[in-house]
């Protein structure tokens, strides 16, 4: 053998692919599929109302100037209920907020805001689920925070918690 | 009793948590033309379920699939080609909704990593056969 460092290849091969298996092992893994759409105009889209009383959505309902929440959410979905209150805290911290309701019935949907109130100034119902498609939406509950011309800002994936309303409130509140 | 709570729980969840709505059109019904549904197959067979994660979304039977396969299908239908329809769905999700990477970047990388170790064992071969000879 005249070139004997070839021998450590094989061995340095394997040790490349044990160490990115560590790596895998050590670094948690984000599960979440996030919008591509973020920084983009929403899509045009025009949604009926999803129960009497509440307005239906559409895109340009969005693009009045002042910025604000879109909230994507379901009757069906536990942790839209358990974000029930963190959306009425940031209402009353004088953030507007427009909802989608995915997959829902207009009696179900007004049983949810009966129960948890109703924090939305408009919601569209989306029940084949073509607009959360066009937003790059992957589940509910979502929310994102929508610029005064429409704009797409920033999406938060996963129910709001306490200690999100600070940070979404701020995010609203910078792009006016 | 707690046990019999709990049983029942797990039984209802999955039923509960899908909600209801319709099952888009297209998401079940093949395209009248075949060529069109043979591409709309074709790509479905190539993006990711959103949802499900580890299945395509024409194995899959989630929701967001059976809108996913609508969606391509009414895009085909309309004349539209299936690589524009996957940058469609690339631009909302990311590359992460492509089963087929793109050839730039790490993607590049993947795509040629079997090349390059097929040279560089040919490569190490060679050494072996030289011998032998």
């Amino acid at each position: 053998m005249n070139r004997p460092w070839l021998l450590w290849i094989p061995l340095a091969v394997v040790a490349f692919i044990g160490g990115l298996a560590m790596y895998g092992l050590a670094v948690p893994k984000d599960e979440q599929v996030h919008s591509a759409m973020i920084g983009q105009k929403l899509p045009a889209f025009s949604l009926p109302a999803a129960t009497a009383g509440v307005e239906g959505l559409a895109s340009g309902d969005m693009a009045e100037g002042k910025p604000r929440l879109l909230n994507i959410f379901a009757s069906w979905c536990l942790p839209c209920k358990a974000e029930a209150p963190y959306l009425e805290a940031l209402k009353k911290a004088g953030i507007e907020i427009d909802a989608i309701a995915i997959r829902d019935r207009p009696e179900d949907v007004a049983a949810f805001l009966s129960e948890f109130g109703n924090p939305f100034r408009r919601i569209g119902s989306d029940s084949e689920m073509a607009v959360q498609l066009k937003l790059g939406s992957s589940g509910v509950p979502e929310t994102y925070v929508i610029g005064g011309d429409g704009t797409i800002l920033y999406q938060h994936i996963g129910d709001i918690r306490a200690e999100h309303v600070p940070m979404l409130i701020e995010k609203v509140n910078a792009a006016k | 009793m707690r046990m019999l709570a709990l049983i029942c729980l797990m039984l209802a969840t999955p039923v509960f948590a899908q909600g209801s709505g319709p099952t888009p059109a297209l998401a079940n019904r093949q395209l009248p033309d075949p060529a069109q549904e043979a591409a709309a197959t074709k790509l479905m067979h190539s993006l990711r379920c959103i949802q499900c994660q580890g299945q395509s979304i024409a194995d899959s039977d989630a929701h967001m699939a059976s809108t996913m396969r609508a969606e391509v299908r009414q895009q085909i239908a309309a004349g539209q080609k299936p690589e524009a329809i996957r940058g469609w769905m690339i631009a909302r999700y990311g590359e992460w909704v492509s089963f087929e990477p793109d050839m730039k970047g790490a993607g590049l990388l993947l795509w040629l990593t079997p090349l390059l170790v097929l040279i560089a064992g040919i490569w190490l071969a060679r050494g072996l056969f030289r011998r032998s000879a």
